[in-house]
């Protein structure tokens, strides 16, 4: 199961992959048969079914793009890159049947640290993602209240008037910045942890170890439930969001191609990058899934099947995303056309409901031409409302989902039922990824021998849990929000980006290309035709080291690395500059992912030259 | 009889012209005073059609005479001006916004009452005009008279506490059923697993066992009679 999540810039509508997290799971749907150790790959059901659910549900829910601009670079993005990624790693675990690391050490031992990569990328993912948890939570426990706590500001000391940040900022902002995170103006202030914040993250926690405290068995069965219930809501949110006022301005928006954002390469990029997340591609999860296979299983097939269900569940949910964010754009669209409105109507003494939102600008030329100096004064003050801006206006960072879509549920009726149904299914998605991230972690735990034979497996759970929650604490500090952002940009994208290129690499050219082909022909019967060898020799490795270099020029071009922060005074957020040991901690992210695979290698080349050594010797 | 008939109408007559002059005068002297101080004066802006949409009514003088009782009364019961009548409060500059400026006048004291003393009435009676035009505070607004908005009410326990504590038992007592129920798995397991490894250690230590029956007891020199056969000797024909 996966999950990415992407911001979206202001005006130069443009994924930025700095945003996507990915998770994916270690087929939850596995079942180890009986025995301590587990190594008899047993029973577990066949179907593709286990990357229905969780995948790619976030893209929609956290991605606000170009409209249909998007829609057309991700679908070629999906057959070109991600079908063949995604055939390569089933093939590779259903040919050496054992987990990442072993598959790997098959090829060649000096490729260990392949496997171990996904380790500690998953370990990064899961410390970071239950955050998002308890914010749902939070969410969740607030949205039982009438009205709703974001609806409406609160008043000022002599209760004359709303709170100042609130009225600068809109009431959904001051409650996701002030009253759920309690933000700093900057990453230096630290300030001290909200208990609140703390309280809700470690029920997250818990609640994560009630599910996978039994082992694969039970995470399975708790998979079905949290894969199920996001469908079902999101059905009923299909019909509630397209029957809102709005809603086709959204869809509108999505379905049209914009031609200009087709010929810039970024869009091209965001798209690769994200099909890559929202696969599962590099975390290790696949191979260990398909290891479980039976051999004459026909991935191929598998493959196709899976990036289908995979991209339709994304369009579904985006459909109702922007139904959502249409009826949202339009209600402030309306809103802004009403304050002009009273501007002129009280500013010239007009009649009341004199002017209506067709008669705006005639009358606004008018009064203009008639009464300069009055209309120069208050000019200003006119904003140009425009649907368009209002659809283009972005969030940036995860505050995305629970902003704009807390926004929108204000205006619904019944606005209580809406909130609960949304978190409840955010909240699913989100253990749903969170048991794939732990599952991935704890199957080498509890597969190497001198841990499982000295602890128990309920006993190895608590200890990862109770570390990442310890560490997990730095994220609810009032800074927390912008560590946060750094591990979301940072910590899993580059690393699997490289692990993937280091995977096709070795399968290619370190353990031949015809040797796979004929070992899938023993396998499964059908050789892979020309298409998906040209993709895994040539297409797919240049096309992931065409976006290393692109990373790496974008950061070299604006010389050091950036971040939004919230200002209070005046209730938006301000681009600032990391300080050093920001960046010495980004730094330390990626290169503790990416350095196992050369460190592993360089290792294994010393130990063999001096067991070479020693025979040569004796 | 006709003479004194002329002299009634005279005085009618009279009677009206100092009327309307008398009511033209404090006119005139409000337009002035509102014009040229707009000390104490506020201005007063109706949004009928936005708040009512086709049930508004028409604003006229008779709407204009309420505006006026409702000031007067605030003003008495706010600063216990017990001469301040319903004249005493005057209009101008009404224009089709609705918009206009009162200013309320002291007729003992021969000035206007001072502004402050008009904002703390009307805040304080700010829900009763509202209710007598049937509009709220964004509809009926006094410019430079704040309203007082009324807070959010609030629970003595926040709603949220009560939910995540109920949720927080319910997940701690899953946890420790799951552990405790997994212990005591693991305990059965492991004294079933012993029995099975005693009792095969006990049958290695045992001779062989044939039928249940183990070998030593049925190895005796006299041998054993089967008595299913036992009887059949009578039953032998003789030669």
């Amino acid at each position: 199961m996966l999950i990415r999540k992407i911001k979206l810039q202001i005006k130069n509508i443009s994924v930025t992959p700095s945003n996507q997290l990915a998770r994916a799971s270690a087929n939850p749907f596995l079942v180890r048969s009986a025995g301590p150790q587990g190594l008899c790959r047993g029973h577990f059901p066949r179907k593709p079914c286990w990357s229905c659910p969780c995948r790619s549900w976030f893209w929609p829910l956290y991605h606000f793009s170009a409209g249909g601009g998007f829609l057309i670079p991700y679908i070629i993005m999906l057959v070109v890159e991600g079908m063949p990624l995604l055939y390569l790693e089933l093939a590779v675990g259903q040919r050496m049947r054992q987990g990442s690391i072993g598959a790997w050490n098959t090829i060649s031992p000096y490729l260990r640290g392949v496997g171990i990569a996904s380790v500690v990328v998953s370990f990064f993912l899961s410390m970071y993602y239950n955050v998002i948890n308890a914010w749902a939570f939070w969410y969740l426990f607030h949205s039982f209240q009438d009205p709703l706590p974001w609806s409406s500001c609160p008043l000022n000391s002599n209760l004359t008037s709303y709170d100042e940040e609130c009225e600068k900022a809109s009431s959904t902002q001051y409650f996701w910045y002030r009253k759920t995170l309690n933000i700093s103006p900057s990453i230096e202030e630290n300030g001290g942890i909200q208990w609140e914040q703390a309280l809700c993250l470690i029920l997250a926690w818990l609640v994560v170890y009630l599910c996978i405290l039994r082992g694969t068995e039970s995470t399975g069965k708790v998979v079905y439930v949290t894969a199920s219930l996001p469908y079902c809501v999101l059905i009923i949110y299909l019909v509630r969001g397209l029957t809102l006022h709005g809603a086709i301005n959204g869809l509108a928006y999505m379905f049209t191609p914009k031609i200009e954002q087709l010929a810039n390469p970024q869009t091209w990029i965001n798209a690769a990058t994200q099909i890559f997340f929202s696969l599962g591609l590099g975390f290790g999860s696949l191979i260990a899934f398909a290891s479980y296979n039976e051999p004459s299983n026909n991935c191929q097939k598998h493959a196709i099947i899976v990036s289908l269900i995979n991209s339709s569940t994304s369009i579904f949910a985006s459909i109702v995303t922007f139904s959502i964010y249409g009826f949202k754009a339009t209600f402030n669209y309306e809103n802004c056309i009403n304050k002009v409105i009273l501007l002129l109507t009280n500013t010239f003494d007009l009649e009341d409901g004199f002017l209506t939102p067709g008669n705006l600008e005639e009358t606004k030329d008018y009064l203009a031409s008639a009464y300069p100096t009055e209309y120069s004064k208050i000019f200003p003050d006119i904003k140009n409302c425009s649907l368009e801006s209002e659809l283009d206006t972005a969030v940036q960072g995860t505050g995305l989902s629970f902003i704009v879509y807390t926004e929108a549920i204000k205006n619904m009726e019944v606005s209580q039922l809406w909130s609960v149904l949304y978190f409840v299914m955010l909240l699913m998605l989100g253990i749903g990824s969170m048991l794939g991230n732990t599952a991935a972690i704890l199957t080498p735990l509890t597969d190497s021998n001198t841990i499982s034979s000295r602890l128990p497996k309920e006993a190895i759970s608590g200890l990862v849990c109770l570390i990442s929650c310890a560490i997990g604490l730095v994220f609810t500090m009032e800074a927390g929000n912008y560590w946060f952002d750094i591990f979301n940009d940072y910590a899993a994208t580059l690393s699997l980006l490289l692990i993937v290129l280091v995977e096709t690499i070795a399968i290619c050219y370190v353990y031949g290309l015809k040797r796979f082909e004929n070992d899938l022909q023993v396998m499964t019967g059908c050789k892979p035709n020309w298409y998906w060898k040209i993709i895994w020799a040539f297409v797919s490795p240049l096309l992931i080291i065409g976006l290393f270099i692109f990373y790496l020029t974008d950061y070299i071009l604006k010389g050091t690395l950036q971040y939004q922060a919230w200002d209070a005074t005046q209730g938006q957020l301000v681009t600032r500059d990391y300080p050093n040991y920001a960046l010495a901690v980004i730094g330390l992210l990626v290169a503790s992912s990416t350095m196992c695979i050369p460190l592993v290698a360089l290792g294994t080349f010393i130990m063999n030259r001096w067991k070479k050594g020693k025979t040569v010797s004796v | 009889m006709a003479f004194s008939k002329v002299l009634f109408t005279l005085l009618v007559f009279s009677g009206y012209w100092v009327r309307s002059h008398r009511r033209m005068v404090p006119a005139q002297r409000s337009a002035q005073a509102n014009l040229s101080g707009a000390k104490d004066a506020f201005k007063v802006r109706l949004s009928l059609k936005t708040a009512l949409g086709d049930k508004a009514y028409t604003w006229n003088e008779n709407e204009e005479y309420l505006f006026k009782a409702m000031v007067a009364f605030s003003i008495r019961t706010f600063s216990s001006r017990e001469k301040i009548e319903i004249s005493n409060v005057l209009l101008c500059n009404v224009t089709k916004r609705v918009s206009f400026w009162f200013v309320v006048t002291d007729p003992s004291e021969n000035q206007t009452v001072p502004a402050g003393e008009v904002q703390g009435a009307i805040r304080m009676n700010r829900n009763r005009i509202n209710n007598a035009f049937i509009l709220n505070d964004q509809t009926l607004e006094f410019l430079e008279i704040p309203a007082t908005l009324g807070p959010p009410t609030e629970p003595s326990t926040p709603i949220w506490v009560i939910i995540f504590s109920v949720v927080f038992c319910l997940v701690i007592v899953g946890i420790v059923l799951l552990i405790v129920s997994g212990i005591r798995q693991r305990r059965r397991k492991s004294k079933a697993s012993t029995e099975m490894t005693d009792v095969e250690d006990k049958c290695e230590t045992m001779v062989t066992i044939e039928n249940g029956i183990p070998c030593d007891t049925l190895d005796s020199k006299e041998g054993r009679t089967n008595r299913a056969f036992a009887a059949g000797d009578e039953k032998l024909t003789p030669l």
